[in-house]
């Protein structure tokens, strides 16, 4: 995802001359096209992230569209304040670039772990969250937010993920993107890098009958088209690599709190609380947390 | 003369505007008026009818509970009439008790300290990059230089050789308990702002010919961020005011605006100039 990332970002600033890339002294080996290509838009702001959202939030009131990249909780929780006050409420477009999502660092700590972060950045009434499930994904969100600038968070996870789509698919907030099609009964919901694992899921018997589906676009203001989707499924099983609470969904249930029958439809897939402090690779910390299959060790069965 | 009748027209205006809505930080506004005066009335090139100008130079306070010296400053240059000012601090009011970007002429919302450099210090970036002339002024409190966000700004403007930021701090000595030194010891705040690399002044942040005399010769260093250190007075212009804490807090009664307007409108008689639209 951190190529697809890099690739795209780098497209479309040589159409584009109001792109621009901060970075929190992160990135070796990943940014370089950028910063090579286009000096006069990229910034390493150092370590120093409070200042980092600052400055990209005062870059773009005078007509940037900033792209801030950073690891895990750096661009996010170490500078939540920054990202309300000053992107989020004077809704400018800056997007929030967070590389490592879920437990794709699994091995470098709590410290790395991305496992709150929905929680915090669905807090911003007009933030829209952006977490693409495979590389094309990734490219189709960043063109979305390029044609609709405007205040985001872009969860990627690292290198590696395999393409679950052939091709670029076409993403629109709050609207699932159906990945497999199995009779319209019962539907996997991912977001995020999730979704490689919903596939892989869709080969056990216990999801026969499920469709997947993808929700790369998402937030506060995206609620209300949610009930009319679940309302063509007999059940929906949202997955995500976030801990149950505050995560995708919990935002899931918030949107169908109103309708108790829809409500009864959804169950949720979410990392247990156990995985934080625990260090070991993202598949085993995941299936840990209870992201498999049968739902072992996990929660809201 | 020109910005000390603007001052003074601010003290009153802002004096009357949190009586009326009884809100707080009434001292901390009044240290910062006379540099917001000198600001708006003979540096900043701004525009009344048109705040969006793209040209003009951006102002933005960061100690934003003061901004009742901005609001009086914009409504005295004709950004927007004079009147609105009554709805400062009433419901639903764009004229927040914190400073708001949804007034004219007030470039980005404050209130959480330590927001408003690393915000002027983006815009002078942006400016360098796109080859453009206009300046960015960011006015501090010293109690905000606890903040490690401010420090993390002067890091960056000055490795980014921003010499068209101005960075004015307020220093005034008191903080939200008590002193500056009992809470956080900023001295040697100077030769701190110097090791981070700002050009420093240090001036009477109540002096109007000073604090005239250094921005008309901006910037002090060329490739450095100019910093203006002002020596200020909470609660300057109101006898009773001045270097009392409470008055971070405290709104005024009736008698006591009374009393503040009487102390204002002597310093006018004083130099015997017409300002009768004023109260």
């Amino acid at each position: 995802m951190r190529r697809a990332f890099i690739e795209e970002l780098v497209a479309l600033a040589a159409e584009n001359e109001r792109i621009a890339l901060m970075v929190g002294d992160l990135g070796y080996s990943v940014i370089e096209p950028f910063a090579d290509r286009f000096p006069d838009r990229f910034v390493n702001a150092g370590v120093a992230e409070q200042n980092m959202m600052g400055v990209a939030a005062g870059m773009a009131s005078e007509g940037y569209q900033v792209f801030v990249y950073s690891i895990a909780n750096f661009p996010t929780f170490r500078c939540a304040e920054q990202i309300r006050n000053d992107v989020a409420y004077h809704q400018l477009p800056v997007t929030v670039v967070a590389v490592g999502a879920g437990l794709a660092y699994g091995n470098l700590g709590y410290s790395h772990h991305a496992v709150q972060d929905y929680g915090l950045m669905r807090l911003m009434p007009d933030l829209l969250l952006a977490a693409p499930g495979d590389p094309w994904q990734v490219r189709a969100c960043m063109r979305y937010l390029v044609a609709h600038p405007q205040p985001a968070y872009l969860r990627i996870g690292k290198a590696g993920e395999p393409c679950v789509h052939r091709e670029l698919p076409q993403v629109a907030p709050g609207r699932w993107l159906q990945v497999v099609a199995r009779g319209g009964k019962r539907a996997l919901l991912t977001t995020g890098a999730t979704l490689a694992l919903g596939q892989q899921w869709l080969a056990e018997p216990a999801f026969a009958d499920y469709d997947l589906y993808s929700l790369p676009l998402w937030g506060m203001a995206h609620k209300a088209c949610q009930a009319e989707q679940v309302a063509a499924f007999a059940q929906v099983i949202t997955v995500e690599d976030h801990l149950a609470d505050g995560g995708f969904a919990s935002w899931m249930r918030e949107a169908l709190a109103e309708q108790p029958e829809l409500l009864l439809r959804h169950r949720g897939r979410s990392l247990h609380g156990r995985v934080c402090g625990v260090v070991g690779s993202q598949s085993r910390l995941n299936e840990y947390g209870g992201l498999q299959a049968d739902g072992r060790e996990g929660i809201g069965e | 003369m020109k910005s000390r009748l603007l001052a003074n027209t601010m003290r009153v205006l802002a004096l009357q505007m949190v009586t009326r809505a009884k809100a707080s930080h009434i001292g901390s506004a009044l240290s910062i008026m006379d540099m917001v005066a000198v600001l708006y009335a003979e540096i900043l090139s701004v525009d009344p009818g048109n705040p969006h100008w793209s040209d003009r130079d951006r102002f933005i306070l960061s100690k934003g509970h003061a901004c009742v010296a901005v609001y009086a400053a914009l409504a005295a240059q004709g950004f927007f009439p004079l009147p609105e000012l009554e709805y400062y601090g009433q419901d639903f009011s764009d004229l927040m008790n914190h400073i708001s970007h949804k007034v004219p002429g007030v470039e980005f919302s404050t209130g959480s300290l330590g927001h408003g450099l690393p915000f002027a210090v983006g815009k002078a970036l942006a400016a360098k990059r796109q080859g453009k002339r206009w300046r960015v002024c960011v006015v501090l409190s010293d109690g905000e230089m606890d903040e490690g966000s401010n420090w993390e700004a002067l890091l960056f403007a000055a490795h980014h050789r921003l010499d068209n930021l101005l960075v004015l701090i307020d220093y005034n000595k008191l903080q939200s308990l008590t002193t500056v030194a009992q809470t956080l010891a900023l001295e040697p705040l100077a030769d701190k702002l110097r090791a981070f690399g700002g050009a420093v002044v240090e001036v009477d942040g109540h002096d109007h010919a000073a604090l005239r005399a250094q921005c008309k010769t901006l910037p002090w260093q060329t490739g450095k961020p100019s910093v203006l250190l002002a020596h200020t007075v909470k609660g300057k212009g109101v006898s009773f005011m001045e270097n009392q804490v409470i008055w971070h807090y405290r709104n005024p009664s009736e008698e006591q605006l009374t009393q503040a307007l009487a102390e204002l409108a002597a310093e006018r008689e004083s130099w015997g100039a017409a300002c009768g639209a004023l109260s």
